[in-house]
């Protein structure tokens, strides 16, 4: 990839090359700025919203940190924290705000929920938002604490100060990966254990009957 | 009200119960159910004009849905639940979305999670799960809880979706609603 020029020349471009004195010392002016000019997309969906409602209001004021505004237009937004549960008829709504982010961007997957599908193993939800958008953070708890938050931030903030324009691995985007797990079956059986999870799909809880539940007065005997 | 009724409607009327105290509760046969609610509905002496919920339940241990239907009338102040047992080889149903406009989108919904056919009805289409959904109907007893493919299958179905969609203004109109004009 890169640049090619007319006569099929590979131009040396940011991403190309090795950090050089003049890279270093943008890179550190470059990471100064968007790591203290974070701007977050609320993605509330559920209780773990509020927590983030909280972080933003006064007693903990995200503002501190830089996240001054939080932006309701993802055109405009830097981080985007998604806060809650994903069900799969809004996956395509989450995946359609994460690109019309602007590189570059971050993700944070707040909550457990979010991070992993939590309690809410069903048929309706996605189990884990990293299944549609790459995450950068992931904030645990249920909901997790208002310092937890600002502590995921400023983890992304940690990881932006150690950005740098030689590395070209950084803002690729697969738009085909999406929802691809990276572990083969055999894989996430070794790891899941006899128990099952959402990824196994041969252990199905729910096929056996419920015996119908008794009358109150049938127990009062 | 129950001799009433079995004077009329016969062996339509399977049977009545109190539940929780004081609601009562009246099992019908689904052939004869639209006419009985509507009776229900016009009569004077009751008049159970509201229609206040349109359900469902899948007790498991009879394989089919129960279909229930809660009314309330507004001048005798009196609830009223009615129960009507589908059989798994038949989910099908009359409509009553010509007595109650509010049914239209409560049968929608049991229509969606539990595969009830509703006969008659204007718009029988998904309400809850997504458009594009085809794993069948999930509040059913025999659904498996995780869903019926696998989470890779069902994240790319979810993620083919197109939510834009749901609110195309030609499908409005279609249905007799008018578009909303933006440029107002
Ligand atoms: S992790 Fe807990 S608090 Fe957060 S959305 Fe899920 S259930 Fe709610």
């Amino acid at each position: 990839m890169g640049i090619i020029d007319d006569n099929k020349r590979q131009l040396p471009v940011a991403g190309n090359s090795a950090p050089t004195f003049l890279t270093t010392k943008v890179d550190f002016v470059v990471n100064w700025a968007r790591r203290n000019s974070l701007w977050p997309m609320p993605f509330g969906t559920a209780c773990c919203a509020i927590e983030m409602m909280a972080s933003a209001a006064s007693n903990f004021d995200l503002a501190r940190f830089g996240m001054e505004r939080m932006s309701f237009s993802p055109r405009q937004a830097d981080v985007l924290i998604c806060a809650g549960r994903v069900p799969y008829k809004l996956a395509p709504v989450l995946r359609r705000t994460w690109d019309q982010m602007m590189q570059p961007k971050w993700c944070i997957s707040m909550g457990a929920c979010a991070s992993s599908g939590g309690v809410f193993d069903t048929y309706s939800m996605v189990q884990g938002i990293d299944t549609i958008v790459p995450v950068d953070v992931y904030v645990p708890g249920c909901p997790p604490r208002p310092e937890g938050l600002i502590y995921g931030l400023m983890m992304i903030q940690e990881k932006i100060r150690n950005e740098a324009l030689a590395d070209g691995s950084l803002r690729k985007e697969d738009p085909e990966g999406a929802g691809k797990p990276e572990a083969n079956s055999s894989e996430v059986r070794a790891l899941t254990g006899v128990f099952g999870n959402s990824t196994q799909q041969e252990k199905v809880s729910s096929l056996a009957q419920t015996a119908r539940p008794g009358r109150f007065k049938d127990l009062l005997g | 009200m129950t001799e009433q009724l079995t004077a009329i409607f016969g062996s339509a009327i399977v049977g009545s119960e109190v539940q929780c105290g004081d609601q009562e509760v009246l099992f019908v046969e689904p052939a004869q159910s639209r006419e009985i609610l509507e009776w229900l509905k016009d009569n004077e002496e009751h008049s159970y004009d509201l229609l206040l919920d349109v359900t469902a339940v899948d007790y498991g241990s009879v394989p089919g849905v129960q279909v229930v239907y809660q009314l309330w009338s507004i001048i005798h102040k009196k609830l009223l639940r009615i129960k009507c047992s589908l059989p798994e080889n038949r989910l099908k149903i009359r409509t009553v979305v010509d007595l109650w406009s509010c049914a239209n989108w409560l049968e929608r919904e049991v229509f969606d999670l539990f595969g009830v056919d509703f006969v008659g009805h204007p718009d029988l289409r998904r309400i809850l799960m997504p458009k594009n959904y085809s794993e069948g109907h999930p509040l059913r007893k025999t659904f498996p809880l995780r869903g019926k493919f696998s989470r890779e299958k069902q994240t790319k179905i979810a993620l083919e979706q197109d939510y834009e969609d749901y609110y195309r203004p030609e499908q409005l109109g279609a249905l007799g609603i008018e578009p909303v004009n933006d440029a107002d």
